[in-house]
């Protein structure tokens, strides 16, 4: 395998392909007449599915930190540059996108009835931007990326949602935007500052990682950042956007934006924040706020799901409380916790997503998402059934399922430094069967009594093809998780390596060498070296002559930039 | 990883001892597959009843469909029987060894992190043989005796689906060769209970008897996840090896990690065997098919906090708080347990809350580091409480067919609405008469041996030194109490089930019938294993004296020499910490002199019971009118502990949720979020005076907030 794809050169122009390829999906949907929209657009993410597959052995576990690397001038002027790459971290949130994207398009066949053409386009830009998000290794990039998936998801909530959608989709819209403007500020800001050191102008991950900055700065930073990710994620208390976007969403609206875009926010946190301002991460107030807040999603929003009416809403709420063990994971900072918070956002993708499914299943069948509507559906559709009990036991983390190994892994790896955190954390077992297990029994279980539940359809073929790899994938993951774990380790590792040790060495420190050597042989200087010396970052102006000298290679006949200037 | 290695250089040391594993994947292997097969099946029939049912025909019967009945008649019970061959095989084999430590399969690596890893191993040693001989033994007999029992159950295959994913798990559970492993089994047998105690889930109390028992089980299982943690961070690993040969040097004796960890354990082991306080979820699983109750909720998975708790023993005996909390609890359950069950009419509940009271018996046992005694009355009350269960089915089995043949709504599960059932079901009667023999605790029957010295240990746990004297004299009261309450409410079961006349009625009683042969056969044969069980370990104080037969009866102490290689470590630390056991019991009196009260009370109680029994006026449920009154009220109503939680504990969490969602969700946060929305929307009214459609002004504008940022950076 690893043969036939360096002869096809893939690890040179694979993470591109992913990136434009549903762009040119996008053309063939919007040419085609509009009936055949929904198949193009199936059929172009299943092969972009089928060509991501090829990362698995393109990127190598024993490898450099990050692999299928490019880096090319976009905006030179101010040292924007068109930058990617993958790690473990990344491999994985690439996979899952491409597979949930498909799924969530086959699974939307019935539920989507008008502007097909409209729709299908925006899913095929959605994707643009969500690869676009996880291969980043630029900021400036990275932020173009995330803003863009707000447009197309913006659209399908408030053109294809329920009955209030134009509330959910301004809100979701609105929320996100305002997180994300203040991490622009941050970005910007931490741009001037590096470009403060005499550094050439850069928004590369690893040119920024490792600027000099004063605690109260990287807190502000953080704080900025933070936010933005919070609220995508989302964190208690800036949660409330959640329920309403997904209930209001068309089911492969809230496949995506459960499965896919608030990862977004949890790989935020561990791609960026963690390692850029590492000593506000492990501030210990900074930890103890993240920590709780973690703690008080996994507790509140199962206790807010469990008295739910509508099920679309209580799954929404589960959300919460799922990415609760993520961010406790993370910031308890070990390696278990890291590796379990990744773990509960693949398994998380996989299961909220099939329950999103599930649900518009019924929604189909029956135009309703409240939960008293149904009962007694076992009888009826009893493969629709099984796969709703297989996914409810892994989203609560059933032994044996995907959903354990994230869970398990997250609190072992929190209590090993916050043991009464994850003491509180782990009373989430108990109230994830508190919430899930009732819902459960009121859609499948006691009496038939509705008439209108007995004529009820049991799934089709292609709602079987929907699901059977998601049920799957739940457990296998939770059988032989090893090899995602270990595919992810050396990126884990780097990142706690990095943020715990005080003199911030490591495989991430040694990448972000390699990238300013290599940058700097391509620009020319040896410019970057000013920040290679210790407390040379503190003082702000270089040598006039070496930045004349970037100047004249980088900008010609411009009056400089800003950050440069006194 | 140290795991792996861990499994190499024990499975080299293995060799020499002699015993080598007779594909013991294979036995894991088996119920799973079986599993796969019959869910399989299941889905098949349940999407033919589906169409049936949509398309408003009645259901077909299975019996005599290939896919639905013939099928799954053979899987289900065989690849059970197969395991039970194989367990055989490896038990024999096991027997001529000489082997010391445990051996070690590893399969794959399960779960791996830089610091982590937990391997997919099993392990086989003395303990978890002897387990397996059981489970998959009872398990086998169960399997046969559904197939006359389930037969005309419109969830046939469904059924031994669920019944052979509980074997799997429960195999997975007793064979794990680390504590991750153990706790797959622990929540998977927890599952399989849940789907067949809401077996009938159309049924919303079935239902909603599932839910309780897989929350309530819930609570324990958080225990034992934080034990899980606490013992990855005191040793580095999770594997039992290393744990327990390590765990001496590792822990200080009665220190607050090994307390912290045995109690956790602990609580997860009363979540799962269902003791105070968290027995409330075992009466209500009743709700399931009966052979579940016998399987599930009596024979094997209820017993896993014992299992855990004889596993763990170095932790307990590093742990004296721990492991007196053990038995404390047991004791007080036995007892609790005991006197509600001699109120209740239902013939399931009492035999549920009899459970509930055995269980405490064996916690009372590995609680004062008798590990083997609480394993020897795993053992026996697996057999005949086994039995009672499948004896309870074939009499509910019958009363329902003959309710029905005339069509009577009266409950086929209340003693009331029996009586008399002796002349229609003499072979039911005969073997669930020997049972209650064997569980009331009389000679020569299993239940005396392995209850008598569990008892004798409490009583002589005291010993030589040690802090624990007073507590352990008054858990031996207890235990003794409730050892004369467990004959008296057997008895009354008894009676009011066979003997004296019939109550259901004449025409009713013309279609009682014995069982079918199916469902007879395990009757036998569990009858047999309830006298002769008890002699695998006759005390050897006892072994000359008449309870001895006078040295007649085999094997004396075979099952306490049998676990020594995993017990000797757990009893050395409690020998050297608290001192050994006394040669007397707390009042005086030897051995021998105890049992011979004990079997002699037993005996006298039985007869006393049956005869007041016989002189009360039963009348049927529906005609049974008088109200109860005092204390008999309150042991017809347990007591009213589920009603106290559901005040305490349920109704506070769900008004939590509401309130949480309305007030804090609803209006604090979602208020607030709308209420900045209102302002913002008020900015952009101010923003749209800007809004000239004049591209020259927007320019402008860019222009100035470009600058402006630009300024904010650079300043």
């Amino acid at each position: 395998m690893t043969a036939l794809l360096d002869a096809i050169g893939y690890d040179v122009w694979a993470l591109h392909a992913l990136i434009w390829l549903p762009l040119l999906g996008m053309l063939a949907v919007l040419l085609a007449p509009q009936e055949r929209a929904k198949k193009i657009a199936f059929g172009w993410t299943a092969a972009l599915f089928l060509l991501s597959l090829g990362l698995w052995w393109a990127f190598d576990p024993e490898g450099p930190l990050f692999q299928l690397t490019s880096r090319v001038e976009w905006i030179a002027l101010w040292g924007v540059s068109y930058a990617l790459g993958l790690d473990g971290i990344s491999l994985f949130m690439v996979l899952l996108t491409t597979l949930t994207m498909p799924l969530a398009i086959l699974g939307s066949f019935r539920y989507i009835r008008k502007h097909e053409k409209a729709f299908y386009a925006l899913m095929l830009l959605l994707q643009t931007g969500i690869v676009g998000v996880f291969t980043s290794m630029d900021l400036f990039l990275f932020y173009v990326f995330f803003e863009l998936t707000l447009v197309p998801m913006y659209f399908i909530v408030g053109v294809w949602g329920g009955e209030r959608r134009i509330y959910a989709a301004i809100k979701f819209f609105l929320y996100t935007a305002l997180g994300s403007l203040l991490m622009l500020v941050g970005i910007l800001y931490l741009y001037a500052q590096a470009r403060a050191t005499g550094a050439p102008p850069s928004f590369h991950f690893l040119d920024l990682l490792g600027t000099p900055l004063t605690l109260t700065e990287q807190l502000w930073l953080f704080a900025a950042f933070a936010l933005a990710f919070a609220i995508k994620v989302p964190v208690f208390p800036f949660h409330t956007w959640l329920p309403d976007a997904h209930v209001e969403a068309p089911t492969p609206g809230s496949v995506v934006l459960a499965a896919i875009l608030l990862k977004l926010g949890t790989y935020g946190f561990l791609r960026f924040v963690l390692p850029l301002f590492p000593e506000a991460a492990i501030h210990p107030t900074v930890v103890m706020v993240m920590l709780t807040l973690g703690v008080i999603g996994i507790i509140y929003a199962a206790w807010v799901a469990a008295v739910q009416p509508d099920a679309k809403k209580l799954v929404a709420y589960t959300s919460v409380a799922h990415m609760g063990f993520v961010v406790i994971g993370i910031f308890a900072l070990t390696v278990n916790g890291l590796q379990g918070g990744l773990m509960v956002m693949i398994s998380h993708g996989i299961s909220t997503g099939a329950l999103f499914l599930i649900l518009g299943m019924l929604y189909e069948r029956r135009h309703t998402r409240a939960i008293e509507d149904f009962g007694g559906l076992a009888r009826v559709t009893p493969l629709l059934a099984t796969a709703l009990i297989i996914t409810a036991l892994a989203s609560i983390g059933l032994p044996g399922t995907s959903g354990f190994v994230g869970e398990f892994l997250a609190l072992l790896g929190t209590f090993e430094r916050y043991p009464v955190l994850a003491g509180l954390a782990t009373t989430g077992v108990i109230f994830a069967a508190y919430y899930m297990l009732p819902m459960v029994q009121r859609i499948l279980f006691n009496r038939l009594e509705n008439p209108e539940n007995r004529s009820m359809p049991d799934l089709s073929g292609r709602e079987i093809a929907v699901l059977a790899p998601l049920v799957a994938l739940m457990i296998l993951l939770g059988v032989h998780p090893t090899p995602v774990l270990e595919r992810m380790d050396p990126a884990v590792q780097a990142i706690v390596e990095y943020v715990d040790d005080a003199n911030r060495e490591g495989p991430l420190a040694a990448a972000a060498r390699a990238e300013g050597e290599r940058f700097a042989v391509e620009v020319g200087v040896g410019a970057r070296e000013a920040r290679d010396v210790p407390g040379a970052g503190l003082q702000r102006p270089a040598t006039p002559e070496s930045m004349d000298l970037v100047r004249s290679m980088h900008w010609p006949g411009t009056a400089g930039f800003p950050g440069q200037e006194e | 990883m140290t795991g792996l290695e861990n499994a190499t250089v024990l499975l080299l040391q293995a060799s020499p001892g002699g015993y080598d594993p007779i594909l013991p994947g294979l036995i894991l292997l088996l119920p799973l597959l079986g599993f796969l097969a019959n869910g399989a099946l299941g889905l098949i029939g349940g999407v033919r009843a589906a169409e049936e049912l949509r398309s408003g025909r009645e259901p077909a019967r299975h019996e005599g469909r290939p896919l639905t009945h013939t099928l799954p008649t053979w899987i289900g019970p065989a690849t059970i029987g197969l395991a039970f061959v194989l367990t055989t095989a490896n038990f024999m084999a096991m027997l001529g060894a000489e082997l010391t430590d445990p051996i070690v399969r590893s399969y794959w690596m399960w779960m791996a992190t830089g610091t982590l890893g937990v391997e997919a191993a099993i392990q086989l040693d003395q303990l978890s043989m002897i387990m397996m001989m059981v489970i998959t033994g009872v398990g086998f007999l169960i399997h046969v005796f559904s197939v006359g029992y389930m037969k005309d159950d419109p969830g046939y295959p469904r059924y031994f689906a669920y019944l052979n994913l509980f074997v799997f798990f429960m195999l997975i559970l007793i064979m794990g060769a680390n504590f991750p492993m153990m706790f797959v089994g622990w929540e998977g047998v927890g599952l399989c209970s849940y789907l067949l105690i809401g077996f009938w889930f159309q049924d919303r109390e079935k239902a909603d008897a599932g839910k309780k028992a897989f929350i309530v089980n819930r609570i324990g299982d958080f225990g034992f996840l934080l034990a899980i943690f606490l013992l990855f961070v005191s040793f580095g690993t999770l594997d039992y090896a290393t744990i327990f040969d390590q765990a001496p040097e590792v822990l200080t004796y009665g220190g607050g990690v090994a307390t912290a960890v045995t109690l956790f354990l602990l609580l997860g082991a009363i979540g799962k065997s269902a003791q105070v306080p968290l027995y409330v979820w075992l009466p209500d699983a009743m709700a399931g098919p009966t052979p579940v109750s016998a399987l599930i909720h009596a024979a094997t998975m209820v017993t896993a906090g014992v299992y855990l708790v004889a596993r763990a023993g170095v932790l307990f005996a590093l742990a004296p708080v721990g492991a007196a909390a053990v038995a404390t609890i047991g004791a007080v359950t036995a007892l609790f347990a005991a006197t509600i069950a001699l109120q209740q009419y239902d013939i399931k509940k009492v035999l549920a809350y009899s459970t509930v009271s055995q269980l405490g018996f064996m916690f009372l046992g590995v609680g004062v580091g008798a590990y083997a005694a609480g394993v020897f009355h795993l053992m026996t009350h697996a057999f005949f409480k086994a039995l009672l269960f499948l004896g309870a089915g074939a009499v509910i089995h019958s009363m329902h067919h003959a309710l029905h043949a005339t069509h009577k709504d009266w409950d086929a599960q209340d003693m009331r609405n029996m009586g008399g059932l002796r002349r229609y079901m003499p072979v039911t009667w005969v073997t669930m008469a020997i049972a209650t023999v064997a569980i009331a605790g009389i000679w020569p029957f299993a239940g005396f041996f392995s209850k008598d010295e569990i008892i004798w240990y409490a009583g002589t746990a005291a010993g030589v030194g040690g802090g624990y004297g007073a507590l352990f004299t008054v858990l031996w009261g207890m235990a003794l109490a409730a050892a004369v309450l467990t004959a008296i409410y057997m008895t009354r079961l008894l009676v009011m089930t066979f003997h004296g006349s019939n109550r259901t009625g004449d025409a009713e009683a013309s279609h009682l019938h014995e069982a079918p042969l199916t469902m007879i056969v395990p009757l036998c044969i569990l009858a047999v294993l309830s006298v002769v069980g008890g002699w695998l370990n006759v005390p050897g104080s006892v072994r000359n004296s008449i309870f001895g037969g006078f040295g007649l009866l085999p094997m004396s102490d075979w099952l306490d020499r049998w676990l020594q290689p995993v017990t000797q470590s757990a009893v050395d630390i409690r020998v050297a910490e608290l001192g050994g056991y006394a040669s007397s019991a707390p009042v005086g009196g030897g051995h021998v002199l105890w049992g011979a009260i004990a079997t002699g009370v037993a005996l006298v109680v039985v007869i006393l019971t049956a005869r007041a029994v016989s002189r009360q006026k039963i009348v049927p449920a529906t005609q049974d009118t008088v109200p109860l009154s005092g204390i008999r009220k309150h042991l017809y109503h347990k007591w009213y502990v589920d009603e106290l939680y559901d005040r305490v504990i349920v109704r506070p969490v769900v008004r939590a949720s509401r309130f949480s969602w309305r007030w804090i969700d609803q209006i604090l946060i979602d208020g607030t979020v709308n209420a900045v929305g209102g302002v913002a929307r008020g900015f952009g009214w101010f923003g749209s005076l800007f809004q000239t459609g004049q591209v020259t002004t927007y320019a402008f504008i860019l222009t100035l907030s470009a600058l402006a940022v630009l300024g904010a950076l650079i300043f």
